[in-house]
Protein backbone atom coordinates (compact mmCIF):
# COMPACT_ATOMS: atom_id res chain seq x y z
CA UNK A 1 0.00 0.00 0.00
CA UNK A 2 2.89 1.89 1.09
CA UNK A 3 4.78 1.06 -1.55
CA UNK A 4 2.02 2.04 -4.24
CA UNK A 5 1.58 5.53 -2.27
CA UNK A 6 5.21 5.72 -2.84
CA UNK A 7 5.57 5.42 -6.40
CA UNK A 8 2.83 8.01 -7.17
CA UNK A 9 4.71 10.32 -4.52
CA UNK A 10 7.63 9.64 -6.89
CA UNK A 11 5.59 10.41 -9.77
CA UNK A 12 5.12 13.92 -8.70
CA UNK A 13 2.53 14.54 -9.15
CA UNK A 14 0.47 11.62 -10.39
CA UNK A 15 -0.13 14.80 -11.59
CA UNK A 16 0.61 12.66 -14.26
CA UNK A 17 -2.49 14.36 -15.60
CA UNK A 18 -2.25 11.47 -18.00
CA UNK A 19 -2.80 8.67 -15.75
CA UNK A 20 -4.72 10.68 -12.99
CA UNK A 21 -6.46 12.85 -14.66
CA UNK A 22 -8.59 10.54 -16.56
CA UNK A 23 -9.21 9.09 -13.31
CA UNK A 24 -10.13 12.52 -11.68
CA UNK A 25 -11.94 13.44 -14.17
CA UNK A 26 -14.02 9.80 -13.78
CA UNK A 27 -14.57 10.96 -10.21
CA UNK A 28 -15.39 13.81 -10.46
CA UNK A 29 -18.31 12.90 -12.74
CA UNK A 30 -19.19 10.81 -10.09
CA UNK A 31 -19.18 13.22 -7.24
CA UNK A 32 -17.79 16.34 -8.67
CA UNK A 33 -14.24 16.44 -6.11
CA UNK A 34 -14.01 19.48 -4.46
CA UNK A 35 -9.99 21.05 -3.34
CA UNK A 36 -9.84 20.67 0.30
CA UNK A 37 -8.93 24.32 0.86
CA UNK A 38 -6.13 22.90 3.71
CA UNK A 39 -4.55 21.11 0.96
CA UNK A 40 -5.02 24.06 -1.41
CA UNK A 41 -3.30 26.21 0.86
CA UNK A 42 -0.36 24.08 1.41
CA UNK A 43 0.59 24.14 -2.34
CA UNK A 44 -0.09 27.24 -3.38
CA UNK A 45 2.07 28.29 -0.32
CA UNK A 46 4.44 25.52 -1.30
CA UNK A 47 4.78 26.60 -5.06
CA UNK A 48 5.79 30.42 -3.57
CA UNK A 49 8.42 28.84 -1.56
CA UNK A 50 9.68 27.09 -4.37
CA UNK A 51 9.73 30.82 -6.28
CA UNK A 52 11.66 32.12 -2.90
CA UNK A 53 14.29 29.42 -4.01
CA UNK A 54 14.72 30.69 -7.55
CA UNK A 55 14.60 34.46 -6.88
CA UNK A 56 15.73 35.72 -4.35
CA UNK A 57 17.63 32.52 -3.19
CA UNK A 58 19.07 31.17 -5.69
CA UNK A 59 19.79 34.24 -7.60
CA UNK A 60 21.98 35.43 -4.47
CA UNK A 61 23.43 32.15 -4.10
CA UNK A 62 25.70 32.28 -7.15
CA UNK A 63 25.57 35.87 -7.44
CA UNK A 64 27.67 36.04 -4.49
CA UNK A 65 29.77 33.39 -5.90
CA UNK A 66 31.05 35.16 -8.71
CA UNK A 67 33.16 38.44 -9.31
CA UNK A 68 31.53 41.30 -8.74
CA UNK A 69 31.31 42.03 -12.24
CA UNK A 70 29.28 39.28 -13.21
CA UNK A 71 26.69 39.90 -10.18
CA UNK A 72 23.92 41.22 -11.87
CA UNK A 73 24.63 39.48 -14.96
CA UNK A 74 23.77 35.81 -12.53
CA UNK A 75 20.81 37.47 -11.02
CA UNK A 76 19.83 38.91 -14.19
CA UNK A 77 20.07 35.20 -16.43
CA UNK A 78 18.69 33.24 -13.20
CA UNK A 79 15.24 35.73 -13.06
CA UNK A 80 15.23 35.86 -16.99
CA UNK A 81 15.23 32.03 -17.44
CA UNK A 82 12.21 31.17 -14.83
CA UNK A 83 10.29 33.95 -16.35
CA UNK A 84 10.75 32.50 -19.46
CA UNK A 85 10.19 28.79 -18.47
CA UNK A 86 6.97 29.90 -16.30
CA UNK A 87 5.59 31.17 -20.07
CA UNK A 88 6.72 27.69 -22.30
CA UNK A 89 5.67 25.57 -19.43
CA UNK A 90 1.52 27.27 -19.75
CA UNK A 91 1.64 26.89 -23.53
CA UNK A 92 3.50 23.47 -24.13
CA UNK A 93 5.39 22.64 -21.42
CA UNK A 94 2.70 21.04 -19.03
CA UNK A 95 1.56 19.49 -22.28
CA UNK A 96 4.29 17.44 -23.05
CA UNK A 97 5.01 16.29 -19.31
CA UNK A 98 1.35 15.82 -17.57
CA UNK A 99 -0.77 16.91 -20.33
CA UNK A 100 -4.40 15.58 -20.75
CA UNK A 101 -3.73 13.43 -23.47
CA UNK A 102 -1.79 9.87 -23.48
CA UNK A 103 0.02 8.46 -26.09
CA UNK A 104 -0.11 5.00 -27.11
CA UNK A 105 3.15 2.88 -27.49
CA UNK A 106 6.76 4.31 -27.07
CA UNK A 107 5.73 7.56 -27.59
CA UNK A 108 3.58 7.39 -24.19
CA UNK A 109 6.63 7.05 -22.60
CA UNK A 110 8.56 9.59 -23.01
CA UNK A 111 5.58 12.67 -23.73
CA UNK A 112 2.08 13.44 -23.18
CA UNK A 113 -0.12 15.90 -25.44
CA UNK A 114 -3.42 17.84 -25.03
CA UNK A 115 -4.00 20.86 -22.75
CA UNK A 116 -1.75 23.34 -25.30
CA UNK A 117 -2.35 26.91 -23.37
CA UNK A 118 -4.25 25.09 -20.19
CA UNK A 119 -6.96 24.48 -22.52
CA UNK A 120 -9.57 22.50 -20.71
CA UNK A 121 -8.86 24.29 -17.24
CA UNK A 122 -10.45 26.29 -15.46
CA UNK A 123 -10.93 27.57 -11.37
CA UNK A 124 -13.14 24.05 -11.37
CA UNK A 125 -11.32 21.38 -12.43
CA UNK A 126 -9.08 19.73 -10.34
CA UNK A 127 -5.54 17.38 -10.22
CA UNK A 128 -5.34 14.03 -8.64
CA UNK A 129 -3.51 13.49 -5.44
CA UNK A 130 -2.42 10.48 -3.99
CA UNK A 131 -5.44 9.54 -1.85
CA UNK A 132 -8.74 10.21 -2.61
CA UNK A 133 -8.01 14.34 -2.52
CA UNK A 134 -8.15 16.48 -5.55
CA UNK A 135 -6.43 20.07 -5.73
CA UNK A 136 -6.95 22.76 -7.69
CA UNK A 137 -5.46 22.06 -11.28
CA UNK A 138 -4.01 25.45 -11.43
CA UNK A 139 -2.44 24.86 -8.33
CA UNK A 140 -0.75 22.02 -9.42
CA UNK A 141 0.15 23.59 -13.09
CA UNK A 142 2.03 26.20 -10.56
CA UNK A 143 3.59 23.82 -8.72
CA UNK A 144 5.12 22.09 -11.19
CA UNK A 145 5.62 25.43 -13.22
CA UNK A 146 8.36 26.27 -10.48
CA UNK A 147 9.91 22.68 -10.91
CA UNK A 148 10.96 23.90 -14.33
CA UNK A 149 11.57 27.09 -14.01
CA UNK A 150 14.48 26.40 -11.36
CA UNK A 151 15.87 23.46 -13.16
CA UNK A 152 16.94 25.85 -16.02
CA UNK A 153 18.09 28.32 -13.70
CA UNK A 154 19.88 25.85 -11.65
CA UNK A 155 22.26 24.77 -15.35
CA UNK A 156 23.52 28.45 -15.05
CA UNK A 157 25.70 27.70 -12.31
CA UNK A 158 27.64 25.91 -14.72
CA UNK A 159 28.28 28.64 -17.22
CA UNK A 160 28.00 31.76 -14.92
CA UNK A 161 30.32 34.58 -16.18
CA UNK A 162 30.80 33.99 -19.71
CA UNK A 163 27.73 32.85 -21.59
CA UNK A 164 25.84 35.17 -23.86
CA UNK A 165 22.98 36.67 -22.45
CA UNK A 166 20.98 36.26 -25.85
CA UNK A 167 22.35 32.53 -25.89
CA UNK A 168 20.77 31.80 -22.69
CA UNK A 169 17.28 33.02 -23.77
CA UNK A 170 17.82 30.82 -26.62
CA UNK A 171 19.23 27.95 -24.85
CA UNK A 172 16.47 27.76 -22.38
CA UNK A 173 13.37 26.81 -24.32
CA UNK A 174 14.89 25.01 -26.34
CA UNK A 175 16.44 22.69 -23.56
CA UNK A 176 13.28 22.81 -21.61
CA UNK A 177 11.76 21.30 -24.61
CA UNK A 178 13.74 18.18 -25.86
CA UNK A 179 15.60 17.44 -22.05
CA UNK A 180 13.25 18.75 -19.26
CA UNK A 181 9.55 18.17 -20.00
CA UNK A 182 10.40 14.63 -21.41
CA UNK A 183 12.54 13.50 -18.48
CA UNK A 184 9.73 15.36 -16.22
CA UNK A 185 6.99 12.75 -17.92
CA UNK A 186 9.13 9.78 -17.87
CA UNK A 187 9.85 10.03 -13.55
CA UNK A 188 6.65 11.57 -12.31
CA UNK A 189 3.61 10.71 -15.16
CA UNK A 190 1.77 7.81 -14.86
CA UNK A 191 2.79 6.21 -18.35
CA UNK A 192 6.57 7.25 -18.42
CA UNK A 193 9.44 5.48 -18.68
CA UNK A 194 10.99 5.90 -15.25
CA UNK A 195 7.84 5.98 -13.48
CA UNK A 196 6.03 2.38 -14.80
CA UNK A 197 9.68 0.81 -14.07
CA UNK A 198 9.10 2.11 -9.97
CA UNK A 199 12.32 4.79 -9.33
CA UNK A 200 11.65 6.96 -6.93
CA UNK A 201 12.28 10.63 -7.09
CA UNK A 202 10.00 11.98 -4.57
CA UNK A 203 10.71 15.78 -5.54
CA UNK A 204 13.16 15.83 -8.29
CA UNK A 205 16.52 14.07 -7.55
CA UNK A 206 16.85 12.84 -11.29
CA UNK A 207 14.15 15.55 -12.79
CA UNK A 208 15.86 18.81 -11.36
CA UNK A 209 19.36 17.85 -9.75
CA UNK A 210 20.99 15.07 -12.19
CA UNK A 211 19.82 16.69 -14.87
CA UNK A 212 20.55 20.66 -14.44
CA UNK A 213 24.13 18.85 -13.04
CA UNK A 214 24.66 16.47 -16.36
CA UNK A 215 23.15 20.05 -18.65
CA UNK A 216 25.53 22.18 -17.32
CA UNK A 217 28.38 20.09 -16.99
CA UNK A 218 27.69 19.49 -21.09
CA UNK A 219 27.37 23.94 -21.90
CA UNK A 220 30.95 24.17 -19.22
CA UNK A 221 32.87 21.73 -21.95
CA UNK A 222 31.25 23.42 -24.67
CA UNK A 223 31.73 27.08 -23.21
CA UNK A 224 35.53 26.04 -22.64
CA UNK A 225 36.77 27.76 -19.46
CA UNK A 226 37.30 31.38 -17.93
CA UNK A 227 39.41 33.38 -19.48
CA UNK A 228 42.40 33.12 -16.22
CA UNK A 229 40.66 29.77 -15.27
CA UNK A 230 42.47 28.21 -13.26
CA UNK A 231 45.46 30.54 -13.11
CA UNK A 232 43.90 33.24 -11.79
CA UNK A 233 42.25 33.75 -8.75
CA UNK A 234 38.37 34.15 -9.04
CA UNK A 235 37.76 33.83 -5.21
CA UNK A 236 33.75 34.55 -4.52
CA UNK A 237 32.95 38.58 -4.32
CA UNK A 238 30.33 38.27 -1.17
CA UNK A 239 30.36 34.90 0.60
CA UNK A 240 27.54 37.01 2.92
CA UNK A 241 25.17 36.99 0.05
CA UNK A 242 25.85 33.05 -0.68
CA UNK A 243 25.11 32.44 2.57
CA UNK A 244 21.90 34.12 2.51
CA UNK A 245 20.83 32.51 -0.50
CA UNK A 246 21.60 29.39 1.46
CA UNK A 247 19.36 30.19 4.02
CA UNK A 248 16.87 30.92 1.64
CA UNK A 249 16.71 27.83 -0.92
CA UNK A 250 16.72 26.09 2.32
CA UNK A 251 13.24 27.68 3.50
CA UNK A 252 12.17 27.59 0.35
CA UNK A 253 12.90 23.59 -0.46
CA UNK A 254 10.67 22.80 2.11
CA UNK A 255 7.78 24.22 -0.80
CA UNK A 256 9.91 21.66 -3.07
CA UNK A 257 9.99 18.59 -0.73
CA UNK A 258 7.24 18.95 1.46
CA UNK A 259 4.71 20.27 -0.99
CA UNK A 260 5.61 17.51 -3.36
CA UNK A 261 3.47 15.31 -1.26
CA UNK A 262 0.72 17.79 -2.89
CA UNK A 263 -1.51 17.17 0.10
CA UNK A 264 -0.91 18.31 3.65
CA UNK A 265 -0.16 15.14 4.98
CA UNK A 266 1.65 12.95 7.50
CA UNK A 267 4.05 12.29 3.88
CA UNK A 268 4.42 16.60 3.40
CA UNK A 269 5.35 16.03 7.39
CA UNK A 270 7.84 13.20 6.41
CA UNK A 271 9.37 14.96 3.97
CA UNK A 272 9.90 18.27 5.83
CA UNK A 273 11.73 16.78 8.58
CA UNK A 274 13.95 15.10 6.22
CA UNK A 275 14.48 18.46 4.80
CA UNK A 276 15.66 19.70 7.65
CA UNK A 277 17.43 16.45 9.39
CA UNK A 278 19.80 15.55 5.89
CA UNK A 279 20.15 19.46 5.39
CA UNK A 280 21.77 19.85 8.73
CA UNK A 281 23.81 16.51 8.70
CA UNK A 282 25.04 17.58 5.14
CA UNK A 283 26.35 21.32 6.52
CA UNK A 284 28.33 19.88 9.30
CA UNK A 285 30.04 16.53 7.63
CA UNK A 286 31.14 19.39 4.57
CA UNK A 287 32.98 21.50 7.45
CA UNK A 288 34.38 18.30 9.03
CA UNK A 289 35.65 17.11 5.61
CA UNK A 290 37.11 20.87 5.75
CA UNK A 291 38.94 20.32 8.88
CA UNK A 292 39.99 16.84 8.39
CA UNK A 293 42.17 17.59 5.08
CA UNK A 294 43.73 20.19 7.50
CA UNK A 295 41.42 23.18 6.74
CA UNK A 296 39.38 25.79 8.46
CA UNK A 297 35.67 24.88 8.71
CA UNK A 298 34.37 27.90 6.14
CA UNK A 299 31.13 29.25 5.34
CA UNK A 300 31.31 28.32 1.89
CA UNK A 301 32.08 24.86 2.99
CA UNK A 302 28.82 25.57 5.30
CA UNK A 303 26.70 26.43 2.50
CA UNK A 304 28.22 23.56 0.11
CA UNK A 305 27.45 21.00 2.75
CA UNK A 306 23.52 22.57 2.77
CA UNK A 307 22.79 22.66 -0.63
CA UNK A 308 24.43 18.72 -0.84
CA UNK A 309 22.27 17.70 1.75
CA UNK A 310 19.04 19.88 0.29
CA UNK A 311 19.74 18.38 -3.20
CA UNK A 312 20.33 14.10 -1.80
CA UNK A 313 17.36 14.34 -0.07
CA UNK A 314 15.15 15.32 -2.58
CA UNK A 315 14.66 12.08 -4.47
CA UNK A 316 14.29 10.48 -0.70
CA UNK A 317 12.10 13.14 1.06
CA UNK A 318 9.06 11.33 1.18
CA UNK A 319 11.25 8.02 0.78
CA UNK A 320 13.40 8.02 3.66
CA UNK A 321 13.24 7.88 7.37
CA UNK A 322 15.11 10.61 9.18
CA UNK A 323 18.22 9.10 10.35
CA UNK A 324 17.93 7.71 6.70
CA UNK A 325 17.90 10.99 5.60
CA UNK A 326 20.88 12.07 7.80
CA UNK A 327 23.09 9.14 6.44
CA UNK A 328 22.39 10.53 2.73
CA UNK A 329 22.87 14.13 3.76
CA UNK A 330 26.44 13.01 4.94
CA UNK A 331 27.11 11.10 2.17
CA UNK A 332 26.38 13.51 -0.17
CA UNK A 333 28.67 15.78 1.94
CA UNK A 334 31.39 13.48 1.73
CA UNK A 335 31.11 13.10 -2.19
CA UNK A 336 29.97 16.65 -3.44
CA UNK A 337 33.23 17.51 -1.57
CA UNK A 338 35.25 15.08 -3.16
CA UNK A 339 33.96 16.22 -6.60
CA UNK A 340 34.76 19.83 -6.14
CA UNK A 341 37.48 19.68 -4.53
CA UNK A 342 39.49 16.36 -6.60
CA UNK A 343 37.66 15.79 -9.59
CA UNK A 344 36.75 19.19 -10.45
CA UNK A 345 41.05 20.20 -10.81
CA UNK A 346 41.57 16.22 -12.05
CA UNK A 347 39.75 16.96 -14.99
CA UNK A 348 40.11 20.45 -15.85
CA UNK A 349 36.43 21.46 -16.53
CA UNK A 350 35.71 24.71 -15.23
CA UNK A 351 31.92 24.23 -13.38
CA UNK A 352 32.33 28.23 -12.51
CA UNK A 353 29.71 27.93 -9.15
CA UNK A 354 29.78 23.42 -9.24
CA UNK A 355 26.46 23.34 -10.85
CA UNK A 356 27.31 19.67 -11.66
CA UNK A 357 29.56 19.04 -8.54
CA UNK A 358 26.96 19.81 -6.15
CA UNK A 359 23.74 19.26 -7.94
CA UNK A 360 24.74 16.74 -10.35
CA UNK A 361 26.75 14.66 -8.21
CA UNK A 362 24.60 14.86 -5.15
CA UNK A 363 21.52 14.16 -6.93
CA UNK A 364 23.62 10.75 -8.32
CA UNK A 365 24.26 9.87 -4.67
CA UNK A 366 20.52 10.68 -3.97
CA UNK A 367 18.62 9.09 -6.18
CA UNK A 368 20.97 5.95 -5.97
CA UNK A 369 20.47 6.07 -1.63
CA UNK A 370 16.95 6.47 -2.16
CA UNK A 371 16.79 2.44 -2.98
CA UNK A 372 18.89 2.00 0.53
CA UNK A 373 17.33 4.56 2.58
CA UNK A 374 13.57 3.52 1.10
CA UNK A 375 13.81 0.34 3.00
CA UNK A 376 12.37 -0.57 6.46
CA UNK A 377 15.35 -1.72 8.04
CA UNK A 378 16.71 1.91 7.86
CA UNK A 379 13.36 3.37 8.97
CA UNK A 380 12.03 4.01 5.54
CA UNK A 381 8.63 3.78 4.18
CA UNK A 382 8.87 0.88 1.97
CA UNK A 383 7.20 -2.06 2.77
CA UNK A 384 10.28 -4.41 1.84
CA UNK A 385 8.59 -5.90 -1.20
CA UNK A 386 11.37 -4.14 -3.72
CA UNK A 387 14.77 -5.17 -2.20
CA UNK A 388 17.70 -2.94 -1.94
CA UNK A 389 19.33 -4.89 -4.76
CA UNK A 390 16.56 -4.64 -7.32
CA UNK A 391 15.69 -1.31 -6.06
CA UNK A 392 19.78 -0.02 -6.80
CA UNK A 393 19.33 -1.61 -10.02
CA UNK A 394 15.87 0.43 -10.76
CA UNK A 395 17.64 3.69 -9.22
CA UNK A 396 20.91 3.39 -11.21
CA UNK A 397 19.22 3.03 -14.34
CA UNK A 398 17.13 5.85 -13.91
CA UNK A 399 20.29 7.74 -12.94
CA UNK A 400 22.03 6.33 -16.46
CA UNK A 401 18.46 7.48 -18.74
CA UNK A 402 18.41 10.58 -16.93
CA UNK A 403 22.62 11.30 -17.41
CA UNK A 404 22.03 9.92 -20.90
CA UNK A 405 19.36 12.04 -21.80
CA UNK A 406 20.37 15.26 -20.30
CA UNK A 407 23.55 15.00 -21.99
CA UNK A 408 22.42 14.38 -25.57
CA UNK A 409 19.60 17.00 -25.61
CA UNK A 410 22.08 19.85 -23.45
CA UNK A 411 24.56 18.92 -26.74
CA UNK A 412 21.60 19.52 -29.66
CA UNK A 413 20.17 22.37 -27.66
CA UNK A 414 23.52 24.20 -27.65
CA UNK A 415 24.78 23.09 -30.84
CA UNK A 416 21.19 25.00 -32.45
CA UNK A 417 22.11 28.04 -30.38
CA UNK A 418 25.76 28.12 -31.65
CA UNK A 419 24.68 27.90 -34.89
CA UNK A 420 22.19 30.36 -34.52
CA UNK A 421 24.03 32.75 -32.37
CA UNK A 422 27.08 31.37 -30.61
CA UNK A 423 27.32 30.77 -27.06
CA UNK A 424 29.86 32.52 -25.60
CA UNK A 425 30.77 36.64 -25.09
CA UNK A 426 33.70 38.15 -26.86
CA UNK A 427 37.14 38.28 -24.64
CA UNK A 428 36.47 42.15 -24.56
CA UNK A 429 33.08 41.48 -22.92
CA UNK A 430 34.21 38.60 -20.89
CA UNK A 431 37.41 41.03 -19.20
CA UNK A 432 34.74 44.02 -18.69
CA UNK A 433 32.74 41.40 -16.92
CA UNK A 434 28.94 40.74 -17.95
CA UNK A 435 26.90 43.35 -15.70
CA UNK A 436 28.07 46.19 -17.61
CA UNK A 437 28.93 44.46 -21.30
CA UNK A 438 25.62 42.75 -21.73
CA UNK A 439 23.35 44.55 -18.98
CA UNK A 440 24.73 48.49 -19.27
CA UNK A 441 24.80 48.11 -15.52
CA UNK A 442 27.03 47.98 -12.66
CA UNK A 443 26.26 45.89 -9.59
CA UNK A 444 27.96 48.25 -7.27
CA UNK A 445 28.16 51.75 -7.55
CA UNK B 1 61.46 67.58 14.53
CA UNK B 2 61.31 63.72 12.90
CA UNK B 3 58.26 61.96 11.18
CA UNK B 4 57.48 58.73 12.64
CA UNK B 5 55.69 56.15 10.21
CA UNK B 6 55.13 53.10 12.02
CA UNK B 7 53.29 50.03 10.62
CA UNK B 8 51.70 47.38 13.16
CA UNK B 9 49.15 44.71 13.67
CA UNK B 10 45.98 45.85 13.69
CA UNK B 11 44.80 44.65 17.14
CA UNK B 12 47.40 46.38 18.50
CA UNK B 13 46.81 49.69 17.77
CA UNK B 14 44.65 50.28 21.25
CA UNK B 15 47.61 49.15 23.35
CA UNK B 16 50.10 52.06 21.56
CA UNK B 17 47.90 54.56 21.21
CA UNK B 18 47.58 54.55 24.85
CA UNK B 19 51.25 53.21 25.36
CA UNK B 20 51.85 56.99 23.38
CA UNK B 21 49.68 59.05 24.95
CA UNK B 22 51.08 58.03 28.22
CA UNK B 23 54.30 59.43 26.95
CA UNK B 24 53.20 62.89 25.34
CA UNK B 25 51.95 62.33 22.03
CA UNK B 26 49.59 64.78 21.03
CA UNK B 27 48.36 63.27 17.87
CA UNK B 28 48.42 60.73 15.19
CA UNK B 29 46.84 59.68 11.86
CA UNK B 30 45.98 56.19 11.80
CA UNK B 31 45.18 54.33 8.32
CA UNK B 32 44.12 50.67 7.58
CA UNK B 33 46.54 49.49 4.83
CA UNK B 34 47.65 46.25 3.34
CA UNK B 35 50.64 45.27 2.46
CA UNK B 36 53.76 42.24 2.76
CA UNK B 37 57.24 41.60 4.46
CA UNK B 38 59.06 38.86 4.99
CA UNK B 39 55.37 37.12 6.29
CA UNK B 40 54.41 37.05 2.54
CA UNK B 41 50.46 36.77 3.23
CA UNK B 42 48.52 33.74 3.84
CA UNK B 43 45.96 31.13 1.93
CA UNK B 44 42.64 31.33 1.26
CA UNK B 45 40.77 28.20 0.38
CA UNK B 46 37.40 28.24 -1.14
CA UNK B 47 35.60 25.27 -1.91
CA UNK B 48 39.42 23.61 -2.10
CA UNK B 49 40.52 26.32 -4.99
CA UNK B 50 43.48 27.60 -2.87
CA UNK B 51 44.07 31.38 -3.15
CA UNK B 52 47.31 32.96 -1.81
CA UNK B 53 46.76 36.34 -0.79
CA UNK B 54 50.28 38.13 -0.93
CA UNK B 55 48.81 41.28 0.64
CA UNK B 56 47.95 41.49 4.49
CA UNK B 57 46.33 43.85 6.86
CA UNK B 58 48.09 46.14 9.07
CA UNK B 59 47.41 49.39 10.50
CA UNK B 60 49.63 52.37 9.53
CA UNK B 61 50.66 55.11 12.03
CA UNK B 62 52.03 58.84 11.00
CA UNK B 63 53.34 60.98 14.18
CA UNK B 64 55.11 63.89 14.14
CA UNK B 65 56.95 64.29 17.25
CA UNK B 66 59.90 66.54 18.17
CA UNK B 67 63.49 65.45 17.97
CA UNK B 68 63.35 64.91 21.87
CA UNK B 69 60.19 62.86 21.97
CA UNK B 70 61.28 60.89 18.80
CA UNK B 71 63.42 58.10 20.45
CA UNK B 72 60.98 57.29 22.70
CA UNK B 73 58.25 57.09 20.66
CA UNK B 74 60.23 54.17 18.39
CA UNK B 75 60.64 52.79 21.44
CA UNK B 76 57.19 52.64 22.92
CA UNK B 77 56.08 51.25 19.42
CA UNK B 78 58.24 48.88 19.48
CA UNK B 79 58.13 47.32 22.60
CA UNK B 80 54.24 47.60 22.65
CA UNK B 81 53.47 46.59 19.30
CA UNK B 82 55.42 43.45 19.24
CA UNK B 83 54.25 39.86 19.64
CA UNK B 84 57.86 38.41 19.63
CA UNK B 85 55.74 36.84 16.06
CA UNK B 86 56.08 37.07 12.29
CA UNK B 87 54.15 40.01 11.03
CA UNK B 88 54.81 42.39 14.04
CA UNK B 89 55.51 45.42 11.42
CA UNK B 90 58.29 47.96 10.87
CA UNK B 91 58.46 51.67 11.78
CA UNK B 92 60.57 54.38 9.59
CA UNK B 93 61.87 57.93 10.78
CA UNK B 94 62.02 60.85 8.77
CA UNK B 95 63.27 63.95 8.80
CA UNK B 96 60.37 66.44 9.22
CA UNK B 97 61.15 69.74 7.60
CA UNK B 98 58.27 72.25 8.63
CA UNK B 99 54.69 72.23 10.22
CA UNK B 100 51.96 74.57 10.31
CA UNK B 101 48.66 74.35 12.30
CA UNK B 102 46.22 75.25 9.92
CA UNK B 103 43.91 76.76 12.62
CA UNK B 104 46.29 80.03 13.97
CA UNK B 105 48.95 79.06 11.22
CA UNK B 106 51.54 78.36 14.20
CA UNK B 107 54.88 76.40 12.91
CA UNK B 108 57.57 74.32 13.93
CA UNK B 109 57.17 72.53 17.48
CA UNK B 110 54.60 74.35 18.61
CA UNK B 111 52.39 72.92 15.57
CA UNK B 112 52.45 69.63 16.95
Amino acid sequence: MIRTLLRSAGALAVTGLASTAAFAQEAAEAAAAVPNPGNNAWMMTATVLVLLMILPGLALFYGGLTRSKNMLSTMTQIGATAALAMIVWVMWGFSLAFGSTSYEGTLGLFISGGSYFLSGMDASTTAATFTDEVISEYVFVSFQMTFAAITAALILGATAERMKFSAVMAFVPIWLTIVYFPIAHMVWAGGGLLFEDGALDFAGGTVVHINAGVSGLVLAYLLGKRRGYPAEPMPPHSLTMTMVGTGLLWVGWFGFNAGSALEADGFAGLAMINTFVATAAGALAWMVLERLAGHKGSALGFCSGVIAGLVAVTPAAGNSGPFGAILLGIASSAVCYFAVTKVKAKFGYDDSLDAFGIHGVGGIVGAIGTAIVYQPFLGGPGDGSTGVVEQLGIQTYGVLVTIAWAGLGTLIAAFIVKALIGLRVSEETEVDGLDISEHGERAYN
Amino acid sequence: MKFIIAVIKPFKLDEVREALGGIGVAGMTVSEVKGFGRQKGQTEIYRGAEYSTNMLPKVKLEIAASDDLAAQVVETIQTTAGTEAIGDGKIFVLDLASATRIRTGETGETAL
